[in-house]
């Protein structure tokens, strides 16, 4: 139903702005999208299949999945944990506890990288400690680990909070009233209704774990078919000049990017209540 | 604990515990430890790295098409933000579900496909070279690449605030005679304003420190479009780690002012709102 507003009174200014919007998204968005798997498929599907198949690739792929199995949980369990402190509690410094765990979002990829490195890199204030005890964490799984971690550090807790928060805390209450302990009343009243929301957190947070390229380009040290992950390995193929291969890659992880987005408009459309009250 | 008001529900100690020291393991920690890098080299040093003519060049780039990324995002962010909460069409649920691609799609994944549509042979690139225009390869294709990055924040931000607010005061105003234009500048504009900021400060942010879908579009060349993550990956590489130290720590304050700026605006409206 289209809401009555004086703004939207004549037709052709409303069809007007809607062909505008669909340009300018078809343009900015879908041209992007369309370049990369016509270029995966440029030269046929065997060679789409050989360049995902090569060892390089495949080793690629095992390290981001690995990377992300181990990010993923820890960041979810951590973001349950935060929101829950902050949603069904007051404290002072509240605000300030936010935008700390917010602080990742605003620091650039890069920076993110280096700050590992700055710890316990060769050069780092570690490095020679490390090195001594023989554990490498720059150039190796540790590092790419850490460095996601960092950046999807935010995603499920700022996706749970305002869930929470909008739900209050009186069904909570009544279960401790009745007997429940803490972790039962979190497990049978706060988690289902979070659920969704969780499950939208978790999604955001796994998508940007596999496509990171910043922060683990500097932990990385790009070894072929050891420490690249498949953002890494794809600028790799890209500056060999094997267009081709690396748009190959590139389709699997916007392969990706389109089932997230596919799970996240069902979520919405299904669960919209559950998830963030932010209006969409 | 004298810092907390009392509440009935239960595990607060355990969580906020768990919560300040992972926080302070994979965020405080080594951000700190990068400014006690910084500060252990002495203050002329710091000077030196993070002000070379080199690393000013890249702050202009990166600062500068970052801001007008966010600028143009904003223009075309509140026309998509206000279509998608008026107007009912076929395929908006599509549209506004692919206003979030940029979120999902890997920034090393845009990059690319950004720089083979707009690369001279790109789709294209090859349709203004003929005019002498170039798009990839100069500071214009980081625009590009920032717009590409930039389009969810303002769009998701404005969008709630547009749908909140109701028909009435848009009607009271065109009743009493103001034009669809007048009203838009003068009911909705100043409704949406601090959402709108919010979410330039937030594009901005993202522009000045994004890396992967830039590097491959920009050229890279010093002093033209070399932007300043790619002189910190730079300084890495050749083992000069005050200079990338430097340059983090720039780029570092720049994301804590963007931050305040933020936490300002909302301050504001909650105060402005009587909450």
């Amino acid at each position: 139903m289209t809401r009555r507003s004086p703004l939207d009174a004549p037709p052709w200014i409303k069809l007007s702005l809607i062909a505008l919007v669909v340009t300018y998204i078809a343009i900015v968005v879908l041209l992007p999208l369309g370049a990369v798997f016509t270029e995966a498929f440029a030269s046929g599907f065997s060679s789409w299949m050989a360049a995902v198949t090569e060892p390089d690739a495949q080793a690629a792929i095992k390290l981001t999945l690995l990377v992300a199995a181990i990010a993923v949980p820890l960041n979810t369990v951590f973001g349950i944990i935060a929101s829950w402190a902050i949603a069904k509690h007051d404290f002072s410094g509240k605000a300030l506890l936010i935008s700390l765990i917010d602080l990742p979002f605003s620091v650039s990829p890069v920076v993110s990288g280096l700050v590992y490195v700055l710890l316990f890199g060769a050069g780092g204030w570690l490095g020679p400690w490390l090195e001594e005890h023989d554990i490498q964490i720059i150039f190796a799984l540790p590092g790419l680990v850490l460095a996601t971690m960092f950046v999807t550090f935010p995603f499920v807790a700022r996706e749970l909070i305002p869930v929470m928060q909008s739900q209050g805390r009186d069904e909570e209450e009544a279960a401790l009233s009745l007997g429940a302990t803490g972790w039962q009343t979190f497990r049978k009243v706060t988690l289902p209704n979070i659920r969704w929301g969780l499950l939208y957190g978790v999604l955001l947070t796994n998508a940007r774990a596999m496509g990171e390229f910043g922060a683990v380009s500097v932990v990385s040290g790009h070894i072929r078919g050891e420490t690249n992950t498949m953002p890494l390995h794809i600028e790799l193929l890209y500056n060999d000049y094997n267009l081709s291969a690396a748009f190959a890659v590139a389709s699997l992880l916007a392969g990706l990017a389109l089932v997230t987005l596919v799970l996240k408009t069902i979520l919405e459309w299904r669960h919209g209540d559950g998830l963030v009250a932010r209006g969409h | 604990m004298t810092f907390k008001r009392r509440s009935a529900i239960p595990g607060f100690g355990l969580t906020i515990g768990v919560t300040l020291f992972y926080l302070s393991l994979i965020v405080l920690i080594p951000l700190t430890a990068l400014v006690l890098r910084a500060a252990t080299g002495g203050w002329a040093h710091f000077i030196d790295a993070a002000f070379s003519e080199r690393a000013v060049a890249a702050y202009k780039v990166s600062f500068g098409t970052a801001f007008i990324a966010a600028l143009i995002n904003a223009i075309f962010g509140v026309i998509v933000a206000f279509v998608l909460v008026r107007y009912r069409f076929p395929g908006r649920q599509l549209l506004s579900a692919l206003v979030d691609l940029p979120f999902a799609l890997p920034t090393a994944v845009a990059g690319i496909a950004l720089t083979a549509i707009y690369a001279d042979t790109g789709w294209v690139g090859s349709l203004v070279a003929p005019y002498g225009i170039k798009l990839a390869y100069q500071p214009q294709g980081i625009v590009i690449a920032l717009v590409f990055i930039g389009l969810p924040f303002i769009v998701r931000t404005v969008e709630p605030v547009l749908a909140d607010l109701g028909a009435d005061a848009e009607e009271a105003a065109a009743t009493l005679g103001a034009g669809r234009w007048r009203t838009f500048r003068s009911v909705v504009l100043p409704e949406i304003m601090p959402a709108l900021l919010t979410g330039f400060a937030l594009a901005f942010a993202r522009g000045v420190g994004e890396y992967g879908s830039v590097i491959f579009i920009a050229g890279n060349m010093p002093f033209h479009s070399e932007i300043a993550p790619l002189l910190i990956v730079t300084s890495l590489e050749e083992y000069d780690y005050a200079g990338a130290t430097g340059i983090a720590i720039v780029m570092l304050l720049a994301s804590l002012a963007v931050l305040l700026v933020i936490n300002g605006i909302q301050h504001r409206e909650r105060v402005r709102r009587g909450l």
